[in-house]
């Protein structure tokens, strides 16, 4: 009885391969992104500069670049799945994605064991690409991030800093722990660290706590929903030191629900910003475009990493003379001072890109770049 | 501890447990009359909170006639939920109609992640409820004192409405024998409808205070206020609305001074509730102010 | 020939057959059919698993993905290799002895089935005292709890971190193997005499009592096999995915198993292999309902989230409409092919 089963599986899996098939013709770049799910407004973000930077270089090496979005649902096991359907079913020669380190790691296992090259485009866990051969990101890491995030409060003069942690977010732990490690390298003071879990809306009994141990300065590297709600129960309840966030952070619906209560709030991000003072040539070729494309939405750190990631694997494909994997491979290994919206990229040994950190806050209602940071490690 | 900490905590407390009394209220009615845990109960909540977000938002309604509809098309929406998912089960064994419950909780959800993508959404809060009251060092949201208001005044409502008039009598007919009360003459699903009616009516308005308090909405906006506010039902005696209301303050309260008084325990938060309803069940499952259910032979 | 003798000699050709079957698909196929194929076999033994607790011994239990997590956990950290393990623990270190014991594949899934049998007696201690809605209710509180609580037990668990690296063991002999096992461990238990009281409770708890039994002690018995193969389940699961972390563990997952076991047949061995098969595949092949389809010329283009909808629209009409499931509570024998006509099945 088990085998009929496994014959009904294996004749239903055929038809759906026979959907499939790869031609030789056309370039195939999958793309998986979580554009369902707890992290789909980062993932939508990203897909949306994928697509310009498709639209704006649709060929490569003479051949029509083809893109196939696969949604990996903000769930581990969807992303692994999503991953295994590209490179099996979709035979693509590259994958860009994901927003997400966790996700980034289930499809990273699978991509490595193919030989598929991809290029991660905001996960910036550092496990991401630890003894990885095939996976690359167009962002910095968050020890990076963390010990830029502890640089900037502590030169603006915090010497006591608190937390609070989302226990059930791997980024949230990972970036709280850089930040406190650079912070007390630096000689400040960690006065208090509490937690909570995602799904949780009500931390008024934690801010409470903090707020009675009186800090310069509240660290907190949630995703942008939780973060708004919390930094304006931290107001309601009189908190008057400095808020501090992560990358998660830099989203355009952050202003609109936290509205008045998150003036003064900063955070990391990569640099990029549509408000940025002084604009390379490149950055003002994205925000002009994205304006022409867009007219309703904001241009955002996380639509230029997207942008960045698909020109980073045609510049790849255009140095290897290629599409094979492994060609594509070693060239985006070699990626060197490769100039890109958020800024010239350079792989590093352990294939992160070093590029500075931004620092943005909320002045006036608005996201404000204030300018970038380079943390002394 | 200072006094001005600790009474802080006490409002902040007070906030988060007449929240939760509020959604009980209405889980604890569908429980008591159907037996039935209505899983979908804290979906139901989440499309009342959208609804007064699409009301005000998007077609600019003043909030009074934007909650009045929003309640409205909650309430319809869970008597549709009964008639298509619960009612052709009332025959069936119970835990059927508990997995039909899940299978529509999951499918509300999907639904609106598909219609209203998963991502949160911010909410307006009116002018009077934004301002907040300083007492030396204590400061209180307007919502703190308007939210117990709104329960108390709930649960009196309910009180009458079950004790007092025709359908509240059937309605306590029903949860002691449905069989017998069919055969009394009584329409037994218009008034089990109008139990989901009510209770919908009631999941609604908690969404929206929830939306209120916690100012944005998104699908799975339901889910861990449901759970808990099925745990305060429990607590409180499931069935026994005065019970539910109970058991909401007494939960928000557990886990606000645990955290007040134990911060190291703060990452475990989300687990008190859960230890809290174990504990509860094995004691005493009829909860603090529950009838004794029979067991039937 | 004697039907026994017949039945068991089919058996054994079956198992031939299907172990001859493995080797083709697993030279023939692609990785991702294969990943569905031991998808199908983990699902298949979780779905047992839940369907002897729930299905034929009638206690409705909702935290399977508890006992997922345990089995996963205690078997990806035999499994890790020490460099691993020293890499991916960035928060604090793994505590000691955990961080230099290692298992072979074999022994770790079996003791990560173990783990979780052994918490499966500890909570039906107290939780099996429960019946009906509340049992599913506690022991859906007891999965959250477990979560909660990976989720702060940083030194052992890694927290949200979870574990990465881990080695990719998990292959279609391994999944079938213990599927295989676990088919034929649970069927002969409900065929047994263990089986017939189990079911007797099921049917009628406080007639079993009266009957003499000492229900207790055949629910815990039930649920500690269950928790066992649902920790085994879990532990493949892992080993297959090779990355784990709390956030996996939640209610959804323990939806997906009772969704498997309802579309069977709450009772019926052959119900959940089939339906195992089934949802498995059904839940891949939705993934086009997300994809834009063109038909013609036309384009329609992917709703993102239809998939989620329709699984969930499906096991409403299935427990609308067909609440016995595939099988209801009849089973698939020899006996059925050889006569040439249905039978009741052992398990009525």
């Amino acid at each position: 009885m088990k085998y009929g089963r496994l014959i009904l599986g294996v004749l239903l899996v055929c038809i759906m391969a026979g959907a499939a098939f790869a031609s030789e013709d056309v370039i195939r770049i999958g793309v998986y992104l979580p554009l369902t799910g707890q992290m789909a407004f980062g993932g939508q973000l990203e897909l949306d500069g994928v697509k310009m930077a498709h639209e704006a270089v649709p060929e490569v090496l003479g051949k029509k670049v083809e893109l196939i979005v696969i949604d990996n649902k903000s769930d581990k096991v969807e992303a692994a799945n999503a991953m295994q359907r590209l490179i099996e079913k979709e035979k693509v020669h590259a994958v860009i994605g994901t927003y997400g380190s966790s996700l980034a790691m289930a499809g990273g296992e699978i991509s490595e064991k193919a030989g598929i090259p991809v290029m991660g485009t905001s996960c910036t866990n550092p496990l991401v690409t630890q003894g990885k051969k095939y996976y690359f990101r167009a962002c910095f890491i968050d020890p990076f991030q963390g010990a830029a995030a502890a640089q900037y409060v502590f030169d603006n003069g915090s010497k006591k800093a608190a937390m609070l942690l989302d226990v059930a977010s791997d980024y949230c732990v990972g970036l709280g722990k850089f930040f406190e490690d650079q912070f007390k390298k630096l000689g400040g003071e960690l006065v208090t660290t509490l937690n909570y879990q995602s799904g949780d809306q009500d931390f008024t009994a934690q801010l409470t706590e903090i707020i009675s141990k009186n800090p310069d300065v509240l660290f907190i590297p949630s995703y942008f929903a939780e973060g708004a709600i919390i930094i304006k129960q931290a107001k309601e309840l009189g908190a008057k030191f400095m808020i501090m966030g992560g990358d998660a952070m830099d989203n355009p619906e952050m202003v609109k629900i936290g509205g008045e209560a998150i003036e003064g709030f900063a955070f990391t991000t990569f640099p990029y910003d549509p408000s940025m003072p002084e604009m390379s040539e490149l950055q003002a070729q994205f925000t002009e475009a994205w304006k022409a494309k867009y007219p309703d939405k904001d241009s955002n750190a996380n639509s230029a990493l997207g942008y960045d990631s698909y020109m980073l694997v045609i510049d790849a494909m255009k140095r290897a003379g290629s599409a094979d994997p492994e060609a594509v491979t070693k060239a985006l290994a070699e990626t060197k001072d490769f100039p890109g919206v958020t800024g010239s990229t350079t792989m590093n040994a352990t294939h992160d890109a070093e590029k500075p950190v931004g620092i943005k806050k909320i002045e006036g209602g608005k996201q404000v770049f204030v300018g970038t940071v380079m943390p002394n490690l | 501890m200072s006094l001005a900490m600790f009474v802080q905590h006490f409002f902040n407390a007070l906030t988060l447990g007449s929240l939760y009394s509020l959604i009980a209220i209405g889980y604890t009615m569908v429980y008591g009359i159907l037996r039935l845990i209505n899983f979908a109960h804290g979906d139901i909540f989440m499309l009342g909170a959208y609804f007064v977000f699409f009301g005000t938002i998007a077609f600019k309604l003043p909030w009074l006639p934007a909650v009045l509809l929003a309640v409205a098309a909650s309430s319809f929406a869970g008597i549709l939920v009964d008639r298509i998912a619960y009612r052709p089960l009332r025959d069936a064994p119970r835990i059927s109609a508990l997995i039909s419950s899940i299978g529509v909780s999951f499918f509300i959800q999907n639904l609106a992640i598909v219609l209203f993508t998963g991502i949160p959404r911010p909410v307006q809060q009116p002018k009077i409820l934004t301002g907040i009251m300083q007492f030396g060092a204590v400061r209180i949201l307007p919502l703190t004192l308007v939210v117990p208001t709104i329960s108390f005044v709930l649960v009196l409502g309910l009180l009458w409405i079950v004790n007092k008039t025709k359908p509240g009598l059937a309605m306590r007919a029903i949860s002691k024998d449905i069989e017998t009360t069919r055969l009394m003459g009584v329409s037994v699903d218009k008034i089990i409808a109008l139990t989901f009616g009510l209770g919908s009516a009631l999941a609604a308005a908690s969404g929206i205070m929830w939306a209120l308090r916690y100012p944005q909405v998104h699908p799975l906006m339901g889910s861990f206020p449901g759970f808990k506010a099925f745990i305060a039902a429990v607590l409180g005696g499931i069935g026994s609305i005065q019970g539910a209301m109970v058991g909401g303050l007494l939960l928000g309260f557990i886990e606000i001074m645990i955290v007040a008084f134990l911060p190291a325990l703060s990452g475990y938060k989300d687990a008190f509730a859960f230890v809290l309803l174990i504990i509860i069940l094995l004691v005493k499952p009829t909860g603090l102010m529950g009838e004794k259910l029979e067991e039937k032979v | 020939m004697k039907r026994t003798t017949r039945n068991a000699l089919c058996n054994l050709l079956l198992l031939a057959a299907g172990a001859a079957l493995l080797l083709w698909v697993d030279r023939t196929f692609d990785r991702y059919v294969v990943q569905v194929l031991n998808l199908i076999a983990i699902n298949t033994i979780l779905a047992l698993s839940l369907n002897l607790i729930y299905g034929f011994t009638g206690m409705f239990s909702l935290g399977h993905a508890g006992f997922m997590a345990v089995g996963a956990y205690v078997s990806s950290l035999l499994i890790l290799p020490q460099a691993q393990k020293q890499t991916i623990y960035i928060l604090k270190p793994l505590i000691w002895p955990l961080s230099v014991l290692q298992a072979p594949f074999f022994v770790a899934v079996l003791l990560g089935g173990l783990a979780a049998a052994l918490f499966a007696i500890l909570i039906s201690v107290p939780v099996l005292r429960l019946g009906g809605d509340y049992l599913g209710i506690a022991t859906l509180g007891f999965a959250e709890i477990i979560r909660v609580v990976a989720n702060n037990i940083v030194p052992i668990t890694n927290g949200a971190l979870g574990l990465k690296g881990i080695p990719s063991y998990a292959n279609l002999w391994w999944t079938y193997g213990w599927c295989a096992l676990a088919v034929i461990f649970i069927a002969r238990l409900v065929q047994s005499n263990t089986g017939n009281v189990l079911k007797a409770i099921r049917d009628d708890e406080v007639a079993a009592k009266a009957m003499g039994i000492d229900v207790f002690k055949y629910k815990v018995i039930s649920f500690t096999v269950g928790g066992f193969f649902a920790g085994i389940g879990g532990a493949l699961l892992a080993s297959l995915l090779t990355t784990i972390d709390p956030k996996m563990f939640t209610f959804m997952l323990t939806f997906n198993v009772l969704m498997i076991v309802v579309a069977g047949g709450l009772g019926s061995i052959t119900g959940s292999v089939l339906s195992g098969a089934v949802i498995t595949v059904l839940l891949e092949w939705l993934r086009f309902v997300e994809n834009p389809v063109t038909i013609g010329g036309f384009t329609i283009p992917g709703v993102p989230g239809m998939r989620m909808v329709v699984f969930s629209l499906a096991l409403l009409c299935i427990i609308l409409f067909r609440r016995e499931g595939i099988m209801g509570m009849r089973e698939w024998s020899w006996d059925m092919l050889f006569r040439g006509r249905t039978r009741g099945g052992e398990a009525r």
